[in-house]
């Protein structure tokens, strides 16, 4: 090979990018997150559901959330009525907060995994 | 043609996904097999395209050079443009690889008045290129969340700035909507323009068109058709610790993207795409223009077998001479010199 030792170096530094993956998480394993749904408010309910339906609110949380706020804050609506037609009070920290008291076992745990840092807590208290 | 050839083959790689993850449940092939697949033909591809770029001789000394060449010292060269020293061609080649330099001195021909070609700046393809290949470049370091646990520093870094507008939620990330309009506008350019749509092959709108699906599917996916991030994650951190599982419950759109990607990876070797190698190995770049100061020798050249003519009349000259064909030394010479010698013996 000509210039064999640049060429080298070259797929070298190349696989040192490429397999990043790979040998930083070599031999660890991973934990997937688990959301902690245990509050003292979750378990006086007879009945446990969410706002709306739990496959909604693990996708479209982020929305909701933003259209909440919208609602509240720029259009002065507090009410909010979900697909099963009962309406709830819109507020993060009265409403969805007094059933997802605990921020750290509830928002952060799935939040940090997914290296995502929603800026709600720029406003709101976490308790 | 190319370019209905090569929309149907994006097309149909994505039915594939569709009817394979998400009719036939094959979650574990699309999820798993093909994208450790195309990795180990990506990665031994790359380097047995590249090994085999290093063995071939540059047997002439051929960079393209546009300024001045070093000479006497009283004239002043141009390092960048006509590098003399293996710096300069660092430097060179340093600014062609993140600045694409060349690129950039693309130029336009029209027919001005009286047949006169004119010549114009064109720095469209260079800006389409920088925003492509960049953005390009942001999207892949943001995937680091999937296979960094804890995501990595880079990636909050980077989403801080690629999503400053806050448009959404989650916030629009600005990088992803530029490498889907700057791979379509690379795309309509092939179209448009009738000289480039005339030197177009399929392998040109092929991958454009698969990182548009790339692209797109990953846009939909993030904003749109949305599917289990956290179990996504749990796939891709599986493939990368070697404990493969698929999770139940990811959307059959991930598995579109994923399997499109693979198909990039796994092109690559085989494709132009190859460049990403390939710049750092083409001679018109990464040689120094010193050929007045530094012999440049052949690498093939070797001593070649002659038979001359003299050799070739030693061996035929009677069999000539019986043929009638003139020689330039007769026999009876030969015959008369070879008696001199034997008398000076």
């Amino acid at each position: 090979m000509y210039d064999g030792g640049k060429i080298i170096t070259g797929i070298v530094i190349f696989l040192l990018f490429a397999l990043f993956p790979i040998y930083s998480n070599f031999g660890k394993t991973y934990k997937p997150p688990k959301p902690d749904l245990n509050t003292p408010e979750i378990q006086k309910m007879e009945v446990k559901k969410c706002v709306e339906p739990k496959e909604y609110m693990r996708a479209e949380h982020m929305k909701l959330l933003v259209d909440w706020r919208d609602a509240a804050l720029r259009e002065g609506k507090r009410t909010y009525i979900n697909s099963r037609g009962e309406s709830y009070f819109i507020s993060l920290q009265n409403t969805c907060m007094r059933c997802h008291s605990d921020k750290k076992k509830f928002c952060d745990e799935c939040h940090k995994h997914a290296g995502v840092s929603p800026y709600c807590w720029d406003c709101h208290f976490a308790k | 043609m190319g370019v209905w050839f090569s929309f149907w083959v994006v097309v149909g790689l994505i039915l594939v996904a569709l009817i394979g993850a998400g009719l036939l449940n094959l979650s574990v092939i699309f999820g798993v097999v093909f994208p450790y697949l195309a990795l180990v033909v990506f990665l031994v591809g790359l380097i047995y395209r590249v090994v085999q770029w290093g063995k071939t001789p540059v047997p002439f000394h051929i960079p393209t050079t546009c300024g001045q060449q070093k000479s006497l010292s009283w004239i002043k060269y141009s390092k960048l443009e006509s590098p003399a020293t293996g710096w300069e061609v660092f430097l060179r080649m340093f600014l062609e690889v993140v600045a694409f330099r060349s690129l950039f001195r693309n130029l336009r021909t029209e027919m001005g008045p009286g047949f006169r070609p004119v010549y114009g700046s064109s720095k469209w393809l260079w800006l389409g290129g920088i925003a492509f290949h960049y953005s390009f470049l942001i999207v892949f370091l943001r995937h680091l969340r999937f296979f960094t646990q804890p995501p990595s520093k880079l990636v909050s870094i980077i989403d801080s700035f690629d999503g400053f507008l806050q448009i959404g939620h989650p916030h629009l990330q600005l990088t992803g909507v530029v490498l889907f309009f700057a791979a379509l506008y690379l795309f309509l350019r092939r179209l448009y323009i009738p000289q480039v749509r005339y030197i177009s092959l399929p392998a040109d709108y092929f991958p454009l068109l698969l990182i548009m699906g790339i692209a797109g599917s990953g846009i939909l996916m993030r904003y749109f058709i949305k599917t289990d991030i956290t179990k996504v994650k749990e796939l891709t951190m599986g493939l990368a610790t070697f404990h493969p599982k698929v999770p139940e419950g990811i959307g059959v759109i991930f598995y579109v993207h994923i399997f499109l990607v693979s198909v990039l990876f796994a092109y690559f070797p085989f494709s132009k795409l190859v460049h990403l190698g390939g710049v750092f190995l083409s001679p018109t770049r990464n040689l120094a223009n010193n050929s007045r100061m530094k012999r440049h020798i052949n690498p093939w050249d070797y001593p070649v077998k002659v038979h001359t003519y003299e050799e070739y009349e030693e061996e035929f000259r009677e069999k000539m001479k019986m043929a009638g064909i003139p020689v330039e030394k007769d026999i009876e010479e030969e015959e008369t010199e070879e008696k001199e010698q034997e008398e000076k013996e």
